[in-house]
């Protein structure tokens, strides 16, 4: 593992505690981390600094010095040098913190700062927080809670602007709750690289609208949502579905591409409501694409595969179609490292050959990688493949049309979308596990239901070779079993060594089989993920481009 | 007492019978030879004397012109811009339009001279929208300096070259503020930028050094090298220097803008004995000195400044001699000359509706003090003035602008807040009184409804 070089420290001063904090912070993070919540609605870490809202006016101060000299001015009274304390507030998002500098964050000035701008920010604000679909995670909720004065003075009219503008197909905005905070455009320009949003008019009129003629449809589009401060805008998909109170959040991976963008998923009694992004600065900063968002559909899609007959059955006339002898094991990059694991030993406990395939995409050098697997790499840890795999798989189906294969165990996947043809599918017995179905469930002698991503728990390597875990947040369809539960009994069933199918059993196995996953277990992953060491396979000429926080190697060898 | 003699430097030429726009008038009047004077003298000199002659802006803050300079960046490599503001806005002020109109080569003249002394290869003159005709007179001055070598490659057959350009604004009074301007002129919405890190002297146009100065500051540049610094000093007050343009607006018998040596007249004998005095059968109430955002000054308040000495003296408002130090002693700005008289038939609560329905207007909408409050104010007056009065209005207006003056990104928030400040603190009688009085002044007159 590469450890980040040591940051250089200062010693500032926060409300008349001396810490030390990386140099060249701004205020606002320096605060944070000891501790101190500087409020604030325009700063957005990942984002440029904007200063506009005024929201995160603190004291400053700095150690006084002789202009001819340069000697420190000492305070008699004290001993200590002498603090010039700015008299205006400053704004702490774009105030860097320098050695020796003075903060204070809950003087008489910084509250009747934060009074004043709560109190501006509210008097054209609609009082519609009960059918605000922001209500319960509102910045200005809270921070009118935490740092308003509580009462009104404003008698005037408010300002009347758009209600429902469709800003795009997955956005909408309310202009009326809008704090002209600007994240969103900022968003647009800088990550999403689409610089469709901006504001008209001006003054207290002004708007927050789309460019004439466009819209804002590029796949990142939800994250402005999910940086907007207040309700101004909204999910089309997620609003007025479910109170965000009522939501439980579990941590999960985005599986649409080798990134593995870090998620939460938000869900209620057994149902997704939303997946949204979760900070990891190695891998996502804090965003992820739009397609991913939608992935949860798929625990309710119509494709999904029912569970038919017990699984003991299915089991029974799997192992013994599989002990019969000539299989080919056609495993999955979609499957999590423990499923790949227990693939691998029963293709090795078959002496079968096992393969996975491959799906390619164009990349679009943010957080959807050309590879759309989200765990190919997981394939090559656990031996399940030894070099990068193919879209089609022309080796099996020759295989086949030789009459060498008798029977296939798929994992997931439709082996008429990797060039098989539906006699090549008849010629052979098919065992297929998988979530959803199509032609080659369709076609399999013995076909298992198996859970989506959402409905288990377990690993994926994602392109940098981070290992990183995901958590059940719903429960499995009814009648269907855990993809790995089901692979570990299989592998028990052909014969093969067994091991306990719950997670820590199977990361002791890990652990101990695997030297790259040495030492490693899956309770003590932490939430953003393990860089593994990846040498054995820096030869390989993996398909992606560069991504935010991904550089492919190649492209590190000429740089 | 009366007015000392006015004297005119800039405004030298302004409604001369004969003198005209053009180059050949210009020349004719020894026009271009302090230029052709500077390009054979080092830049660094030209700094120096513009410092020593104590140069101060004449765009508002009357920040120190030669200090302005000096933070400029010169060693970034970046190429360093000079931007002439001629966005003149701030309601009072009409002085930059006579200086363009009427003179404009002198304005060419002591942007070369500056462009030169600061190694600039790109000036630009940022016009207000609303000076269509200035901004054509610019275009074709610009273009004969051109033609006689004095703008352009190879400035009078040396190898310096600086070529300029107009711009012409949208119509905002805040492209005045010279991260707005940046911003206008780059392009984008007139929304002024963060300090830090954005100095313009350091990442200004472009990213690059930027220097902006005011019309009637670069023309001063050129009276600086044509008399030298010392002769310059000579001229105004200790820190005051120069001659200073009054715009008087409002209720004096002459109206109008005078020029005179930087705090040598007094408000007294400026509005008296230059203007006239007030209008028949009415009496002075008050005056704001240096445009709209100014803080208003009230007849009969008196102020106790200090003296060098330590001792003080008291100062009614004719007494303020109209300089930079003192007006700001008193609690106001010298600003941009702008002096808005206000005689007894006014009444504050309305004056002020149309000062804050000015700056609600005006407000870039950036940042949420000055973006809210400015409205609010507004909304207040407006309100006040259409018969729903509060007694607490005037106090609740004040905390308002209290709540912006000093929290914004840039000076906007102090424009709009001064205003009402300085009237709900001078006039808070009449605010409190305003629908009583109001319904006295309409008992048995008939109103159209």
């Amino acid at each position: 593992m590469i450890q980040p070089a040591k940051p250089e420290l200062v010693t500032v001063n926060i409300d008349g505690q001396e810490v030390e904090v990386p140099k060249g912070i701004n205020v606002i993070e320096a605060a944070r981390m000891v501790g101190v919540d500087v409020p604030h609605y325009c700063y957005h870490p990942k984002l440029t600094i904007a200063g506009n809202c005024r929201m995160c006016l603190i004291e400053l101060g700095m150690p006084a010095v002789d202009r001819a000299t340069r000697e420190p001015i000492m305070d008699e009274a004290t001993g200590k040098q002498k603090i010039n304390w700015i008299p205006r507030p400053q704004i702490g998002c774009g105030t860097n913190v320098s050695p020796g500098m003075h903060i204070k964050t809950q003087s008489d000035m910084v509250k009747e700062c934060r009074e004043g701008v709560m109190e501006f920010l509210l008097i054209n604000h609609p009082l519609d927080c009960p059918i605000c679909d922001q209500a319960g995670e509102c910045k200005l909720q809270e921070q009118a809670t935490g740092y308003g004065r509580g009462y009104s003075r404003f008698i005037e009219q408010k300002n009347v602007k758009p209600k429902r503008t469709q800003l795009g197909p997955r956005v909408v905005l309310d202009d009326e709750r809008c704090v002209l905070c600007s994240r969103c455009i900022r968003f647009s320009q800088e990550v999403a690289k689409d610089d469709v949003l901006g504001f008209v008019d001006r003054g207290s009129y002004s708007t927050l609208t789309c460019y004439p003629g466009k819209e804002l449809a590029n796949n990142y589009s939800l994250n402005t949502v999910d940086i907007c401060p207040v309700g101004a805008l909204t999910s089309t998909d997620f609003r007025f579905k479910m109170r965000v109170w009522f939501l439980k959040q579990t941590n999960s991976i985005d599986t649409e591409s080798s990134v593995g963008a870090n998620t939460v998923v938000w869900s209620r009694e057994g149902v997704i409501y939303r997946i949204t992004p979760r900070q990891n600065d190695e891998v996502n900063d804090t965003w992820m694409a739009d397609s991913g968002r939608i992935l949860y559909k798929q625990v309710q899609s119509d494709d999904r595969l029912l569970p038919a007959g017990s699984l003991a059955d299915n089991l029974a006339a799997a192992s013994a179609l599989l002990k019969d002898g000539g299989v080919a094991v056609v495993g999955s990059g979609r499957s999590s490292v423990e499923e790949q694991f227990f693939t691998a030993r029963i293709a090795k406990q078959l002496e079968a050959k096992s393969c996975i395939v491959a799906r390619h995409g164009e990349g679009d050098g943010i957080l959807v990688s050309a590879d759309r697997n989200p765990n190919t790499r997981g394939a090559l840890v656990t031996g399940l493949i030894t070099g990068l795999p193919a879209t089609e798989l022309t080796e099996l189906a020759a295989d086949i049309d030789a009459g060498a294969v008798k029977t296939v165990l798929v994992v997931g996947e439709d082996l008429t979308a990797a060039g098989l043809s539906a006699d090549q599918l008849a010629k052979v017995n098919i065992v297929y596990l998988g979530f959803h179905a199509n032609a080659t469930s369709a076609a399999a002698k013995v076909s298992i239901a198996g859970l989506t991503v959402f409905e288990k728990s377990g690993t994926y390597i994602n392109q940098q070779f981070r290992l990183q875990k995901f958590a059940s947040a719903v429960p499995g369809l009814a009648g269907a079993t855990d993809d790995r539960v089901v692979l570990a009994q299989l592998l028990a069933a052909v014969g093969g060594e067994t091991t306990g199918s719950d997670l820590a059993s199977v990361w002791s196995a890990l652990s101990r089989e695997i030297s790259v996953l040495d030492g490693l277990a899956y309770a003590q992953l932490p939430d953003t993920g393990l860089l593994l060491d990846s040498t054995a396979w820096s030869g390989l000429a993996f398909p992606e481009g560069e991504t935010l926080h991904y550089q492919p190697a190649t492209a590190e060898a000429t740089a | 007492m009366s007015a000392p003699a006015e004297r005119r430097m800039i405004f030298k030429h302004i409604d001369e019978e004969g003198y005209s726009n053009d180059i050949d008038c210009y020349l004719k009047n020894g026009g271009y030879e302090i230029l052709k004077k500077a390009v054979t003298q080092k830049p660094e000199d030209i700094r120096d004397e513009v410092k020593k002659s104590g140069l101060r802006g004449r765009g508002g803050a009357g920040f120190s012109c030669g200090l302005k300079w000096s933070f400029v960046d010169r060693k970034s490599g970046k190429p360093i811009y000079l931007v002439v503001n001629a966005d003149e806005s701030e309601p009072g002020t009409f002085k930059d339009r006579y200086i363009i109109h009427q003179d404009p080569h002198q304005l060419i003249e002591g942007t070369m001279i500056s462009c030169f002394a600061n190694d600039v290869k790109q000036a630009y003159i940022y016009i207000r929208g609303e000076f269509p005709e200035g901004a054509r007179i610019l275009e074709q001055a610009i273009q004969e300096a051109r033609d006689k070598g004095f703008v352009g490659k190879n400035i009078l057959g040396t190898d310096y070259s600086c070529d300029m350009f107009i711009h012409r604004g949208a119509g905002a009074y805040i492209c005045g503020e010279e991260t707005g301007l940046i911003e206008s002129l780059e392009g984008k919405r007139a929304n002024p930028r963060i300090k830090p890190p954005y100095f313009p002297a350091v990442l200004g146009l472009y990213q690059c050094p930027t220097i902006v100065n005011n019309v009637e500051t670069l023309c001063h540049v050129k009276h600086i090298l044509e008399m030298g610094a010392d002769e310059y000093l000579k001229i105004g007050t200790p820190n005051n220097t120069g001659t200073r343009i009054f715009c008087v607006s409002g209720h004096v018998k002459k109206p109008g803008y005078y020029e005179y040596a930087c705090g040598e007249i007094t408000m007294g004998q400026l509005l008296y004995d230059v203007c006239g005095g007030p209008l028949d059968g009415r009496e002075f109430k008050a005056v704001i000195p240096g445009g709209s955002s100014a803080k208003v000054l009230r007849f009969g308040e008196k102020f106790t400044l200090k003296n060098k000495d330590g001792s003080t003296r008291e100062l009614g408002v004719e007494d303020i001699p109209l300089d930079f130090d003192t007006l700001a002693a008193c609690g106001t700005m010298g600003g941009s000359g702008g002096v808005i008289v206000m005689d007894d038939s006014v009444n504050m609560v309305e004056a002020l509706a149309n000062i804050n329905a000015f700056y609600a207007h005006e407000s870039c909408g950036q940042c949420t003090p000055c973006r809210e409050g400015s409205l609010w104010m507004k909304k207040i007056t407006s309100r006040m003035v259409h018969g729903e009065a509060r007694e607490e209005d005037g106090e609740l207006m004040k905390s308002v602008a209290d709540q912006i003056a000093g929290r914004t990104i840039c000076a906007f928030g102090e424009a709009c807040s001064w205003p009402t400040q300085s009237f709900v603190l001078k006039f808070g009688d009449e605010f409190k009184s305003y629908q009583d009085d109001k319904q006295k002044a309409s008992a048995g007159k008939l109103e159209l409804v």
